[in-house]
């Protein structure tokens, strides 16, 4: 018999609070090692964008670029430089599936009680998720973005923009994040999880990202005007071209501080009640 | 330390549901002294896992009071989770991190520093039997792995009170008795333990207590003597050859209870050599020859059927 010569646990009178930094790090290095582990599913979330970006371009571009308001000039190289923000977009949005999907993981196997019973703050654990999902949805853009160019798109940002580009993806990336740990925590199963955050993805789809929605039928073009996603693309479409609108910036970091408020609650609920099976 | 370490008392839960509330937890009451082992016995739904989630803070009880370690469960959750370490029925690992990184990961959350966490990790990878597979991707690891490293993982920091959820459910002999060492290794240490089990022989083995819960209720508590002493079974079986020789035999012995199809006769017997012998002599003296005998001394099985009122299904005895 070998006598566990183990420490005894640290002073008990410590607040988890104090350690909430350090074990939110802890936990985001949870998650990246997961990426790092199982690429698969950060390889579907950069992978699906590219196909769609390719898609649009050499299969629907020569038609839908000469829709494009403006003349029909532009062709396949316009709607290439109309669509890759609407692809960015979509690709942020892809993320809330990886995510909605560890957290479902974490959630079934009883990995999200263990971390209850032990004296974490609820905040640390839900950051390492949160902050995951920022930090490959940023990667995603990347890669997403750099495809775009090595086929032909040319951003006319200026350093000032390209900053600005970086923040906004970030806060948008945060915002999809926080819905995505809502989304894994609702569901009942990792199979829902995975489902749940198509209706993020579609939003992209229903805004401005891949035709303008003045060409829209009017309730659609309604919801089209209204959905976080338009000005998120908007702002995204105007720092790349380097003429941002400041109506679409507000607009945009609104709905990410909506978004970001409702996950944050949607999931603090969730997380006490719904870690036992 | 003199206070005990589990304090419970009048502990309700229950559970909303389509057709009105389910009384899981009806005011159980519950004391474990500091350093003791106490198992918490029942037939399945008698509200043991109920008991042991409210005591490790993951639900909220509806009524009645639970310290642990000095800590009040609802009010002072992050005391008792400070003090606290809890291995459930189902294998809580990270099924996508290796058997090193999941302790190395535990040992971080408790703070014991990079250096700390990796040699704890590597004790307990060598105490639980699994270093060959240290590297290996989880999924590929068996149930009764999976197992021992969830409990390896609850062991990172040494807990002063430790919960186990039937922790030697679908483990082989072997593994259970490494589990077993673990525990008893633990409270030679000063860790307090309470565990629910299905196995009684378990609960005989390891527990200082044992508390049997029916229906949201305790219906005992006490040492695994003491309850045996509760119910009556233990008795003698006498195989005889013929039916004549047991009919004379009955009427030999007091009390006894044939059985003509079997030719058996059961005789109640406290146990130990002398009602054995005292049995065997007055059958020798009658000229009476005994084919086969066996004993049979009560044990929790008795206990716990006779206590709890239902048969208990075959496959949980062992």
């Amino acid at each position: 018999m070998t006598t566990s010569l183990a420490p005894h646990l640290p002073a008990a009178r410590r607040s988890p609070g104090s350690y909430a930094l350090v074990d939110a790090v802890t936990m985001l290095r949870r998650t990246l090692l997961h990426v790092v582990r199982y690429p698969g599913l950060s390889v579907f979330t950069i992978g699906a964008p590219v196909v769609v970006l390719l898609l649009s371009v050499f299969v629907f571009g020569g038609t839908l670029g000469a829709g494009l308001p403006g003349g029909s000039a532009g062709g396949r190289g316009a709607y290439l430089a109309y669509v890759v923000p609407g692809i960015l977009a979509l690709t942020i949005a892809g993320t809330a599936g990886g995510t909605a999907i560890t957290v479902a993981m974490d959630m079934t196997e009883g990995v999200t009680a263990r971390f209850r019973t032990m004296a974490i703050s609820r905040g640390a654990v839900l950051a390492g998720h949160v902050l995951g999902g920022t930090v490959q949805a940023l990667l995603a853009v990347v890669l997403v973005l750099g495809v775009g160019v090595l086929v032909g798109y040319r951003p006319e940002a200026g350093p000032g923009h390209w900053v600005a580009l970086v923040g906004v993806v970030l806060l948008v990336a945060l915002a999809v994040s926080w819905v995505g740990v809502g989304m894994g925590m609702q569901a009942r199963s990792v199979e829902t999880a995975s489902n749940l955050p198509l209706l993020l993805t579609f939003l992209p789809l229903l805004g401005s990202g891949f035709v303008p929605t003045a060409s829209l039928p009017a309730g659609m073009r309604w919801f089209a005007e209204h959905q976080p996603f338009t000005p998120v693309t908007e702002t995204v479409r105007g720092l790349l071209l380097g003429s941002p609108a400041a109506p679409d910036l507000l607009l945009a970091l609104a709905w990410c501080v909506v978004l970001t408020a409702l996950g944050l609650v949607w999931s603090l609920r969730l997380y006490e009640r719904r870690s036992l099976r | 330390m003199s206070a005990p370490a589990i304090e419970v008392r009048g502990l309700r839960k229950s559970y909303r549901g389509r057709s009105g509330d389910t009384v899981v937890l009806d005011g159980v009451d519950l004391t474990v002294p500091a350093g003791h082992v106490a198992a918490l016995l029942g037939p399945n739904g008698a509200g043991k896992t109920t008991t042991v989630h409210i005591l490790s803070t993951l639900l909220r009880p509806d009524g009645g009071t639970a310290v642990v370690d000095g800590h009040d469960v609802v009010r002072d959750p992050d005391g008792v989770r400070a003090a606290i370490g809890l291995t459930g029925q189902f294998s809580a690992v990270d099924g996508l991190l290796t058997g090193e990184e999941n302790l190395v990961l535990m040992g971080r959350l408790r703070h014991l520093g990079t250096a700390r966490a990796r040699a704890r990790a590597a004790e307990l990878l060598e105490q639980l039997d699994l270093v060959g597979s240290t590297r290996t991707p989880l999924a590929t690891w068996s149930g009764g792995m999976r197992r021992r490293l969830d409990l390896a993982m609850t062991l990172v920091t040494r807990p002063r009170v430790l919960f186990l959820d039937e922790p030697t459910t679908g483990l082989d002999p072997r593994s259970r008795r490494t589990i077993w060492d673990l525990v008893r290794g633990l409270v030679a240490g000063g860790t307090t333990v309470l565990l629910t089990t299905q196995y009684l022989a378990e609960a005989d083995e390891l527990a200082d207590q044992v508390v049997v819960l029916d229906g949201g209720r305790v219906v005992a508590d006490g040492t695994p003597e003491e309850l045996k002493r509760l119910v009556p079974g233990g008795h003698l079986r006498l195989r005889f050859a013929d039916g004549a020789v047991l009919a004379a035999a009955a009427a030999q012995l007091r009390g006894s209870t044939p059985d003509t199809d079997a030719l058996t006769l059961t005789v109640p017997s406290a146990g130990g050599v002398r009602p054995l012998r005292a049995v065997l002599d007055r059958l020798d003296a009658a000229g009476l020859e005994v084919d086969d005998l066996s004993t049979h001394s009560p044990d929790l099985d008795d206990v716990f059927l006779a206590l709890t009122g239902r048969p208990q299904p075959q496959e949980d005895r062992s």
